[in-house]
């Protein structure tokens, strides 16, 4: 083969070219992944001269041959010859910015976003800066918004009359005649307002700020509520007073829910941002009222937010604030009718107990976890499980185990599998706060349980609970409580019931240690290895090879290779595979 | 704790029926914001047909305003004495305005659109079910429908009656009202929707002024549709209404509603609930009678957003073009053939049934096939390939007797090229084949010049394939022996084994070394 120097030569465009024209997308779509490949092969100057005016000029194709071609060229600029050339990119990707389709667009702005950090000032104003304005006054909608997305990016580094055009062209799309375009304009706001001077964002943010916060459209006005928190954190404390809260008061009163929504999820950011006084006097009436919102969605998305909001209260009123007025709300969504919101709040409800210690914990917050605990939905019990750890932390475990104990037995006989799943999941978190008294007593029998599951799901979590089980508690416990039971189960008639017995070993025999293993899970092993169902022996080989390395040599050679040997000519294809690759792995050949 | 059957423990997931079931609640109040304080009770007001001809007018504005008291449907049991005022006294004005001549004065215009804009226009409530599928799931029905619905009546009679004053109406029938009824297409209520479609179709029709904001608007909403939420309860609705619009434009067609065409309705076909609002399709056909040459462009397009996956719009898909062809000029067919054939002999082939017996069934339509005739030294060469190997490949006997019929209509259109092709075919064949080989060849070399430089930052994306393909087989006990031939791993063998990928071959060859 030709040496890489001089291999242009041997791929004329042409045959590139047809590979991205080929009538098969698929292969279409090939061949544009490794468009870096193709214009490697022609190397920079020819990318450059006929690459790159092909693609501008085909750029009619399926979406998702454009989209692999608009992340493509955002890692184009060696492929051009570095930095100096970059701007070459620049016409596809611009007509890349039109196309309809939203995610071929959105990712052409991401790339042109790159792209432009690669230009020097120079290129920036010469060629980036036109470019934007040329979408920024397109006719159809999809080159405005795209253009929404590129101001911010030119902005901090061209000249002041390109700054005031820059700002002029922001304007005229936040007023645009669509709401599409308003959308874009509106979700960039808070990041255009990052690079804009401190004056500029007093003069012409906040009034666009406004405008599009009373915007007819609420999805234009909900992405005002997220631009508000970056406009407050911009502005100094002194003017959010008049500049942002008669907005803000405005939004989280808003007759679409949709707009209150978007206000209590980012109500912790917006809390930060206008800082503890207006927190006091404003925040917390706003939400208490969201807590109490006519819709559920609101008040699930106001739930979600109270440990947080009540974290963030300035420290010297923070007890009094949650005690009467926060706690009352919450006492209420306790029993919501709405089960997303009950559990939206037992995500976040133990985490109270840390802010308010432990005397208002037992007082006030323990009914509450308690009434959770037996929520008819097993979601909302579930979370409250979920963050024993707060709990655990301020009053001790203790308190709720009476409670606890039935909630938990009864998420692990949940008819759906998925809450037994969540529930295993927890097992040794809850091990080692119970500890391992309680544990024998209460829980052991219910781990064991899962072990013979009708759900395989179930029965792969059980097995690796045990093993962070035996981590917790050591090999000596696993000997004397697990082992035993597992084992047993190698005898069952359930072939299934068999095969979990090789997955727990699988699972165990690194924490159990090198004794245990040899002592008591080889001998099971290797008896099993003349089952008669093809699954347990294939099984049987990988255990062995699986094992293996805890196993001293002595082991090996003397009881794993003869087993081995007999399987490897065993009548199963699977079996011969398996024992063959476990031979392999061990070095036993 | 209940014990719970194994039947029911075995399978996590609940029957969607059952889950239907648990769910009785399946009617739901709208998003009213604090707009209002607690209902006061109404008192009954008298009859306006008892009051004398004077006092009508003043008894007509004060009933307006009693209707303007908003109630809380949700619970069933409050306020039952007004609610049932309101709803006798919403059936008496809507029988008063559509029996009564000359009750329509103009001091009466912002009463009535107060009363309606009050009643109507609300926030739709967040769905009850956020996986809402039309076709298969009940619609959440509004709670207050009993006023609701008599204020939409009451709205349509307004509109309808002859002595209903544009003019007038215009102050307070405007954009803004516009736009929120256009907001209210996307209630899951079925009934709902009915009426608004009724509605909005008067208003386009009375109001000469609204119309470019209508079609704008309802632009918006498709565009949002298609590309930014794919959720709008009302777009079959909306679909009906453009339906009779487009019936009205006039010639030659204006560059707006060519755009509506290509930019909005063609990409209409990609969501995902096609089938919902399928059957208002012929708005596409309508443009076509309208202007024929339009024909190209879309069906170019609709070429471009041809289904990949999803054989039930494929289906529908194939429908539409049948609709398309029918009315199809015989100067365009000849623009179109190459690429709709192409797209035609792929659905033949499709190995789903329904797909390849929609797309021969076109052969049963006589206008189709006389083009097919017209055209057939053009079209049996693409669609010659994929019937000859369907003939002998497809699962489906159905199929396969169909492609025995349409081959033989096409050999007796013209028995010479057939021939021809079937002589060529097996050549065919090996050309495409070798082509394939030449392809992955210089794929192979590329990477190798692309693995050889060491300027690139080293790409990953060929080791992954490699473990992946790994791990298939040792799940595959027919790979086994494929993995143990490799054993003499030379490159050439692994290329000329079925790969379609370069990444493939070169895994291969570098998994052998681990199998030895």
């Amino acid at each position: 083969m030709a040496g890489a120097d001089g291999d242009d030569s041997l791929y004329p465009i042409a045959v590139l070219i047809d590979e991205l024209r080929n009538e098969d997308v698929q292969l279409r779509l090939n061949s544009i992944k490794k468009l870096s490949t193709i214009a490697l092969a022609l190397g920079v100057e020819r990318t450059r001269t006929e690459l790159l005016p092909f693609l501008t000029d085909t750029i009619y194709d399926e979406d998702e041959v454009l989209l692999a071609l608009a992340e493509q060229l955002g890692n184009f600029t060696m492929l051009v010859g570095g930095p100096e050339y970059v701007h070459c990119l620049l016409p596809p990707l611009e007509s890349l910015a039109t196309v309809e389709e939203t995610v071929v667009r959105d990712k052409a702005v991401e790339s042109l976003r790159k792209i432009s950090q690669e230009h020097s000032p120079v290129d920036l104003e010469v060629h980036f800066e036109p470019l934007v304005k040329r979408l920024a006054s397109g006719d159809w909608f999809t080159s405005r918004t795209s253009a929404c997305g590129l101001f911010s990016v030119c902005y901090p580094r061209v000249s002041s009359t390109v700054k005031a055009e820059i700002r002029q062209h922001f304007r005229t799309l936040c007023a645009d005649d669509t709401p599409m375009v308003r959308r874009a304009a509106a979700s960039k706001l808070g990041e255009f307002s990052k690079v804009l001077e401190l004056d500029y964002l007093k003069s012409d943010i906040i009034s666009l700020f406004t405008a599009l916060a009373s915007d007819e459209q609420d999805s234009v006005r909900l992405l005002a509520v997220e631009a508000c928190v970056s406009i407050a954190t911009l502005l100094p404390q002194e003017d959010l007073e008049t500049l942002v809260m008669p907005t803000l008061r405005q939004a989280a009163e808003d007759k679409s829910w949709r707009v209150r929504y978007m206000v209590a999820d980012k109500f912790s950011e917006l809390q930060k941002a206008v800082g503890p006084e207006i927190t006091k006097n404003d925040l917390v009436p706003a939400f208490q009222n969201l807590l109490k919102d006519c819709e559920a969605e609101v008040r699930a998305a106001a739930a979600n937010k109270v440990k947080e909001f009540c974290e963030n209260l300035p420290e010297d009123s923070r007890e009094q604030i949650i005690m009467t007025h926060i706690l009352p709300c919450v006492k209420e969504l306790v029993s919501d009718t709405n089960q997303h919101v009950k559990s939206a709040l037992a995500s976040v409800i133990m985490g109270l107990s840390t802010i308010l210690g432990k005397d208002n914990t037992i007082e006030h917050l323990l009914p509450l976890f308690l009434a959770q605990l037996k929520d008819e939905c097993p979601e909302v019990r579930l979370n409250i499980i979920s963050n024993l750890d707060c709990v655990n932390e301020v009053i001790g475990i203790r308190q709720l185990s009476q409670s606890l104990l039935p909630a938990i037995v009864e998420l692990a006989e949940d008819a759906k599998w998925r809450v037994r799943l969540a529930i295993i999941e927890y097992m040794p978190l809850l091990a080692g706060q119970l500890g391992v008294e309680f544990f024998d007593e209460k829980l052991n029998t219910l781990c064991m349980a899962w072990l013979i599951d009708h759900v395989y799901a179930i029965r792969e979590a059980a097995t690796c609970n045990l093993m962070k089980l035996v981590e917790k508690f050591g090999a000596e416990w696993a000997q004397n409580t697990i082992v035993p039971k597992v084992l047993g189960m190698a005898n069952d008639p359930n072939y299934l019931h068999r095969m979990t017995t090789l997955f727990c070993i699988n699972a165990l025999s690194e924490a159990c240690g090198q004794d245990i293993t040899t002592k008591q899970m080889l001998p099971v092993v290797l008896k099993m290895s003349t089952d008669q169902v093809a699954n347990v022996r294939f099984n049987v080989a990988k255990s062995l090879q699986k094992i293996g390395p805890v196993l001293d040599s002595n082991a090996l050679q003397t009881e794993v290779k003869p087993v081995l040997e007999k399987l490897a000519t065993d009548t199963d294809m699977d079996v011969k595979y398996f024992a063959q690759e476990a031979i392999s792995v061990l070095a036993l050949a | 704790m209940s014990a719970i059957s194994a039947s029911e423990k075995v399978d996590g997931f609940t029957r969607k029926s059952m889950r239907k079931a648990q769910k009785q609640r399946k009617s739901q109040g709208s998003s009213q914001y604090r707009t209002q304080s607690a209902p006061v009770e109404l008192s009954p007001l008298p009859q306006l047909k008892d009051a004398p001809s004077t006092e009508q007018q003043e008894l007509f504005t004060q009933k307006l305003q009693q209707c303007c008291m908003l109630f809380d449907f949700l619970d069933s049991v409050t306020d039952l004495k007004s609610k049932e005022i309101k709803r006798a006294t919403l059936n008496e004005l809507v029988d008063y305005v559509s029996t009564n001549r000359g009750v329509l004065v103009e001091s009466t215009y912002p009463e009535i659109t107060n009363m309606i804009c009050t009643n109507i226009f609300r926030t739709l409530p967040p769905s009850d079910n956020p996986d809402f599928d039309p076709e298969e799931d009940e619609p959440t029905l509004e709670a207050s429908w009993p006023h609701v619905q008599l204020v939409y009546e009451f709205l349509l009679r307004f509109l309808e009656n002859p002595d209903f004053q544009p003019s007038i109406a215009k102050r307070h029938i405007d954009q803004k009202f516009v736009l929120q009824l256009l907001e209210l297409f996307d209630s899951e209520d079925p009934r709902e929707r009915d009426f608004l479609k009724t509605i909005l179709h008067r208003i386009y029709g009375k109001f000469l002024g609204l119309r470019a904001f209508i079609r704008k608007q309802i632009n918006n909403i498709f565009l949002r549709f298609i590309y930014e939420t794919e959720h709008f309860n009302g777009v079959a609705e909306l679909l009906e209404i453009l339906g009779s619009i487009i019936n009205g434009f006039a010639l030659p067609l204006k560059a707006e509603h060519k755009q509506f065409l290509m930019k909005v309705l063609i990409p209409l076909h990609t969501a995902k609930a096609l089938a919902l609002f399928h059957a208002q399709a012929y708005c596409v056909v309508q443009f076509l009678e309208k202007d024929p040459t339009l024909t190209e462009p879309v069906i170019r397009g609709l070429l471009k957003f041809w289904p990949k996956t999803c054989s039930q719009k494929e289906v529908m898909f194939l429908g539409e073009i049948e609709e398309i062809l029918d009315v199809i000029e015989p100067t365009q067919f000849k623009k179109i053939q190459e690429p709709l054939f192409k797209q035609i002999s792929k659905c033949v082939a499709n190995p789903h049934f329904q797909v390849a017996e929609r797309a021969l069934y076109f052969w049963n339509n006589e206008y189709i096939l006389s083009l097919i005739e017209e055209n057939i030294d053009k079209v049996l060469p693409i669609m010659f390939g994929s019937l000859y190997r369907i003939s002998k490949e497809h699962w489906n006997p159905t199929i396969v007797a169909l492609v025995y019929n349409v081959l033989k209509t096409l050999m007796e259109m013209n028995c010479t090229l057939f021939d021809e092709l079937t002589s060529s075919y097996k050549a065919d064949r090996q050309r495409e084949k070798k082509k394939e080989q030449e392809r992955d060849e210089l794929w192979k070399k590329l990477d190798e010049l692309r693995l050889s430089d060491s300027t690139l930052v080293q790409n990953n994306s060929h080791g992954l394939p490699g473990v992946q393909n790994n791990n298939n087989n040792n799940n595959n006990n027919n790979n086994n022996s494929n993995n143990n031939d490799n054993r003499d791993k030379s490159a050439e063998a692994a290329v000329t084994t079925e790969n379609k990928d370069p990444d493939d071959s070169v895994a291969a060859s570098e998994s052998s070394p681990s199998a030895k």
